[in-house]
């Protein structure tokens, strides 16, 4: 049987999205934990470009950037399907999930920026707020993939629990439930899933490792 | 299967370009709707609400937006002729990784090379550079990113080679002399017609960046 590692870092979004996928799937795999202030040599020639994590290595062969590693798990274990099969809807799934992506890293900033740079942050999480209330949940779905979750609410994995961990290192409220009553519904829902319940970096131990994350990076500014 | 299909774009956007080629490759029929940025069309408004941006390709009137979305559907839909994506499932997943690559950074970089100057500038050329480099790597000896055929970085990345000349006028530096492996390549796709047709004038392009660092105040 093939072997399927996964090398990740305890914090970070990207490195569930995967860790749902392959749990979803039932798919065992071996956990490696990096050290992302001190990469592993591994990690730095399976991921030369990034050198980031995740990386997935799968039959000795590595695959990164989470969407790709996501596509490929959905594609070589074809059991609960995270895309819908009809080229139309993929289509508009895939949108949905670039959306995310593309949004991920600006608005991960929230926690560590100040000022006017933080309140374009803020900008952004009420934009990409509004658009899922308004146009990607219609129909009052339970989930981005009906009544199961897809590959689309994993791609929102960071309004579902970062959002809170980002408002709590910040000292900042951004998400205000009534304005927002789809994408709160939705929220309670994705976290109520087993597998996401159960798969949950503990809020309390990142807020603490961010709030000194967030010093270090503004007392090196400031110096 | 064909049934209706419009293509709502702007003729220097390297992100409409990828379509076009894509269409072309397979040899499917289309309208080509030329949009005013400065003045979008309510279609464009309606079909794209969330970007508000081209290309959007519509289909029997359903909106398909984002231009790599746009060429992995076209690929699903006529998956008959001309293949661009790979079937094996890891070389599917280096060629996506590879596209996501040439949209995280050529595009901005580009953009820094004709909006900017001095040192902002200059970075941004280095980068660019090592951008292309490593993408020569991983084209290699083939004669495309695909292979034998045209493929799925290959429409991808080919577009902006129609920007390069305005890189070049902009930055003060030739492409061609730190990447020849890169221009060779470019060359091979030229002399495809579905890419010759595609593409705009270089020359086009220039000017028209010409007209937008007048508009921007842009030296």
């Amino acid at each position: 049987m093939a072997v399927v590692k996964l090398f990740g870092a305890w914090l970070s979004p990207y490195v569930y999205k995967v860790i749902w996928a392959l749990k979803l799937k039932g798919i065992p795999y071996e956990y490696i934990e990096e050290d992302l202030s001190n990469k592993s040599p591994l990690l730095l020639q399976y991921n030369p470009i990034h050198k980031k994590v995740p990386v997935l290595v799968h039959d000795g062969k590595p695959i990164y950037e989470s969407t790709v590693i996501l596509r490929y798990i959905d594609e070589i274990w074809p059991q609960n399907p995270l895309l819908p099969a009809n080229p139309y809807d993929r289509a508009v799934a895939l949108f949905w999930i670039k959306f995310a992506d593309d949004k991920n890293p600006i608005i991960a900033k929230l926690y560590r920026t100040e000022g006017e740079e933080q309140q374009a942050v803020v900008k952004e999480w009420l934009e990409m707020l509004e658009a899922m209330e308004e146009h990607a949940l219609i129909g009052g779905k339970k989930f981005f993939g009906g009544d199961e979750i897809n590959m689309v609410d994993i791609a929102f994995c960071m309004v579902a629990h970062w959002l809170g961990v980002f408002e709590d290192t910040a000292g900042l409220k951004v998400f205000e439930p009534h304005k927002f009553p789809q994408v709160s519904s939705w929220i309670q829902n994705f976290k109520s899933v087993p597998i996401i319940k159960d798969n949950l970096p503990d809020t309390d131990k990142i807020v603490a490792y961010l709030k000194r994350r967030k010093e270090m990076l503004l007392t090196s500014k400031s110096n | 299967m064909a049934g209706e299909l419009v293509l709502l774009d702007f003729w220097p956007s390297p992100f409409g370009m990828r379509s076009r080629i894509a269409l072309a490759e397979k040899g499917i029929p289309y309208e080509y709707r030329e949009e005013d940025l400065r003045n979008k069309s309510d279609l464009l408004l309606q079909m794209n609400p969330v970007h508000k941006k081209i290309p959007v390709l519509i289909h029997n009137g359903k909106p398909v937006c984002e231009s790599v979305i746009q060429v992995q559907y076209i690929d699903e839909v006529w998956h008959d002729k001309a293949p661009l994506i790979p079937s094996d499932p890891y070389q599917r997943a280096v060629a996506r990784f590879w596209v996501d690559f040439v949209d995280k950074k050529i595009y901005d970089l580009g953009s820094k090379i004709w909006k900017t100057k001095g040192e902002e500038q200059a970075n941004a050329k280095k980068e660019f550079i090592e951008c292309l480099k490593l993408l020569e790597g991983e084209l290699g000896d083939k004669t495309y990113f695909g292979g034998e055929s045209l493929g799925y970085v290959d429409v991808a990345l080919v577009p902006f080679y129609t920007w390069f000349y305005a890189y070049e006028k902009c930055g003060d530096f030739s492409i061609e002399a730190e990447c020849p492996k890169m221009i060779a390549w470019v060359k091979r796709c030229m002399q495809k017609e579905s890419v010759a047709k595609s593409l705009p004038d270089q020359e086009k392009v220039y000017e028209f960046v010409l007209q937008l660092k007048k508009l921007f105040g842009i030296e």
